[in-house]
């Protein structure tokens, strides 16, 4: 599928570079948090309010907070949130759709009637729901992303499956009495991959926005913990009264992350229909 | 016959639909462990009759499908169940109260919505360049990432607090006289003919509008500009390109053909703009159903939140059923 020599034309492709560059820069804050940031993210570093100056190149927050320790330190919440739920639902979701696909009857119409019902719903009013019912946690927000989730998928990956179950070369491994596991993992899965991973990197931009919306409601972390979303929602009373900066940074990082997830998502999309062709 | 038949079926297709998802939000709401009461109180101190006194009051003693087929006959009734915090308070009031809010924010984002995407999208089409082109292609598919929240506080900082021209949130300056009629202020007013409130009203509603239009702008772009460059390139258009006709002409008769996939997919946008709606009204403080779901989330009100979900289930379900009709009156092939 993906030789070496291919991962250069994945790379030459802007897109996927620039989305990469920016996820990169994200994921090396998450983990070098402790040497980035200058002060810590939850005790005053000075006083409040203070504009972006050259000791606070974000300024800091109404309780003197400095607002880049929270930045780099709330891309680690962001993060680990994303990825869990991101690694959850493509999960379940590629091994339903796979199943259902595969054995189809009434399995496969009644699963596909339950994920169609889900997927044409405001996700992110369902991933609310769920997480108010789970409980106020950054675990449990995971689990109600990954839920609303599971059905974009099942979608792909189930049509995927039907459009390739009657090619002549299935029938044929079906003939030599090779086993259905063998024959889903083996030889139908690997065909699903270019378009899962399309899937993927668009669903992580998505999972960033919901993320962002579940802390901008409280539904993520507890005080004083750093996150985006969460820093977003207490710094809007102070933006009307010209603190701009405290909104600022937060709101910028949030689009920005996904950007980069959306622009790879993009690339890849580009490569596969130039491929085709 | 035909349609009717079509109709009556997929209207009874929302049916199970809505089904799903109560049985979804039961289950997580009711089925896993925890006490509701207690989660609603915020607090574990409080006596245990007392605590079972308010257990039989909102039917939470009975078993489990008990509950679960109480509440769907109740629904059907007309009740959707009296809320947790204020106590006897009919949900089913509140979300009068709130929907026409929700849908006169819906009406302008899309409206705001395909203006500047349809908008963008033609102009990408007229456009000789490519890189312009790709330049729209791009927006088109990331404009979608901008947090709501953090879009509409620097529109309220900028048009608001700097230049002072609308208001921050809201739906009116003063709800004193004015007697609304369906609960969507602009149309109210207009038929009222009551032009100051109707410019009142608008003017509450520009900001929150142009950021969801804004965020959900998108697809439009991409499917006018796509759309525009295969009809462009069709048998039709060189028809009347031998024929003489003016290029301007030609890009009307264009852009009749784009208006037919927008159409349908104003329908498939409605659940990306009712997510969006609940993160814009609390933004912009817009007493819609989203500032509701949110208040009773903080309080954790669960019934008033399975309410909230049903609603939004059935108003997802009879956009795509209109949607779906609308397609099959507009394209004769649609076979029902």
């Amino acid at each position: 599928m993906m030789r070496a020599q291919s991962i250069f034309t994945i790379l030459k492709n802007k897109y996927i570079s620039t989305g990469l560059i920016i996820v990169l820069v994200f994921v090396f804050m998450a983990i070098l948090a402790d040497i980035i940031s200058l002060y810590s993210p939850v005790d005053p570093a000075g006083p409040p309010l203070q504009p972006p100056s050259r000791d606070y190149f974000m300024g800091t927050d109404n309780l003197g907070r400095d607002v880049f320790s929270r930045i780099v330190y709330g891309s680690r919440i962001m993060l680990m949130i994303v990825a869990i739920a991101v690694a959850m639902s493509g999960a379940i979701g590629t091994m339903l759709g796979l199943i259902s696909g595969y054995l189809g009857g009434l399995l496969d119409r009644v699963l596909s009637f339950i994920m169609d019902s889900i997927y044409a719903f405001p996700s992110l009013i369902l991933a609310i729901s769920l997480s108010v019912a789970l409980g106020a946690s950054p675990i449990n927000a995971a689990i109600a992303i990954a839920v609303v989730y599971v059905p974009t998928y099942f979608r792909m990956v189930r049509g995927q499956v039907l459009s390739i179950k009657n090619e002549t070369y299935i029938e044929m491994a079906k003939a030599l009495g090779l086993p259905s596991i063998r024959i889903v993992l083996k030889h139908i899965l690997p065909h699903v991959t270019r378009t899962l991973m399309v899937v993927f990197s668009m669903n992580s931009a998505d999972a960033i926005l919901t993320e962002a919306a579940l802390s901008f409601m409280g539904l993520t972390v507890q005080p004083p913990t750093p996150d985006w979303g969460f820093d977003l929602y207490k710094g809007r009373g102070f933006i009307l009264l010209g603190y701009w900066w405290i909104m600022l940074f937060p709101g910028l990082s949030i689009p920005l992350l996904a950007v980069g997830f959306a622009l790879i998502s993009e690339g890849v999309s580009t490569l596969i229909t130039a491929r085709k062709r | 016959m035909g349609l009717l038949r079509y109709t009556a079926i997929r209207a009874l297709m929302i049916i199970p639909t809505v089904l799903i998802l109560y049985t979804l939000v039961f289950i997580v709401l009711r089925v896993l462990p925890g006490n509701p009461v207690l989660a609603a109180l915020g607090t574990k101190n409080i006596p245990e009759e007392q605590l079972q006194a308010l257990m039989r009051e909102l039917g939470l003693d009975k078993p489990l499908y008990v509950q679960y087929f109480d509440y769907l006959v109740n629904f059907i009734k007309g009740d959707m169940g009296k809320s947790m915090i204020i106590r006897g308070r009919p949900i089913a009031s509140d979300i009068v109260d709130k929907l026409p809010a929700t849908l006169e924010l819906s009406i302008w984002s899309i409206i705001f919505s395909l203006i500047i995407g349809v908008g963008l999208g033609y102009l990408g089409a007229r456009a000789r360049s490519d890189r312009v082109k790709a330049i729209i292609r791009l927006t088109g598919s990331i404009v979608f990432v901008i947090f709501i929240p953090a879009l509409g506080l620097s529109l309220q900082l900028l048009f608001s607090k700097y230049l002072g021209l609308l208001p921050t949130g809201g739906r009116l300056s003063t709800t004193g006289y004015f007697k609304p009629i369906t609960g969507i202020y602009t149309l109210d007013a207009l038929l009222r003919l009551d032009i100051p409130v109707f410019i009142d009203a608008l003017k509450h509603i520009v900001l929150p509008a142009l950021t969801l239009g804004l965020v959900i702008s998108g697809p439009y772009m991409r499917l006018t500009l796509n759309n525009m460059e295969e009809i462009m390139e069709s048998k039709m258009i060189e028809a009347y390109r031998a024929r003489g006709v003016r290029d301007s002409k030609i890009l009307r008769h264009a852009f009749r053909h784009v208006l037919v996939p927008v159409t349908t997919y104003t329908g498939l946008q409605f659940s990306l703009l009712m997510g969006g709606a609940v993160l814009t009204e609390t933004t912009f403080n817009w007493p819609g159903i989203g500032t509701y779901l949110v208040d009773k989330v903080m309080y954790r009100d669960y019934t008033a939140i399975q309410a909230v979900i049903i609603i939004f289930a059935i108003i997802v379900g009879l956009t795509s059923l209109i949607v779906d009709i609308l397609y099959a009156l507009i394209d004769p092939r649609v076979r029902y």
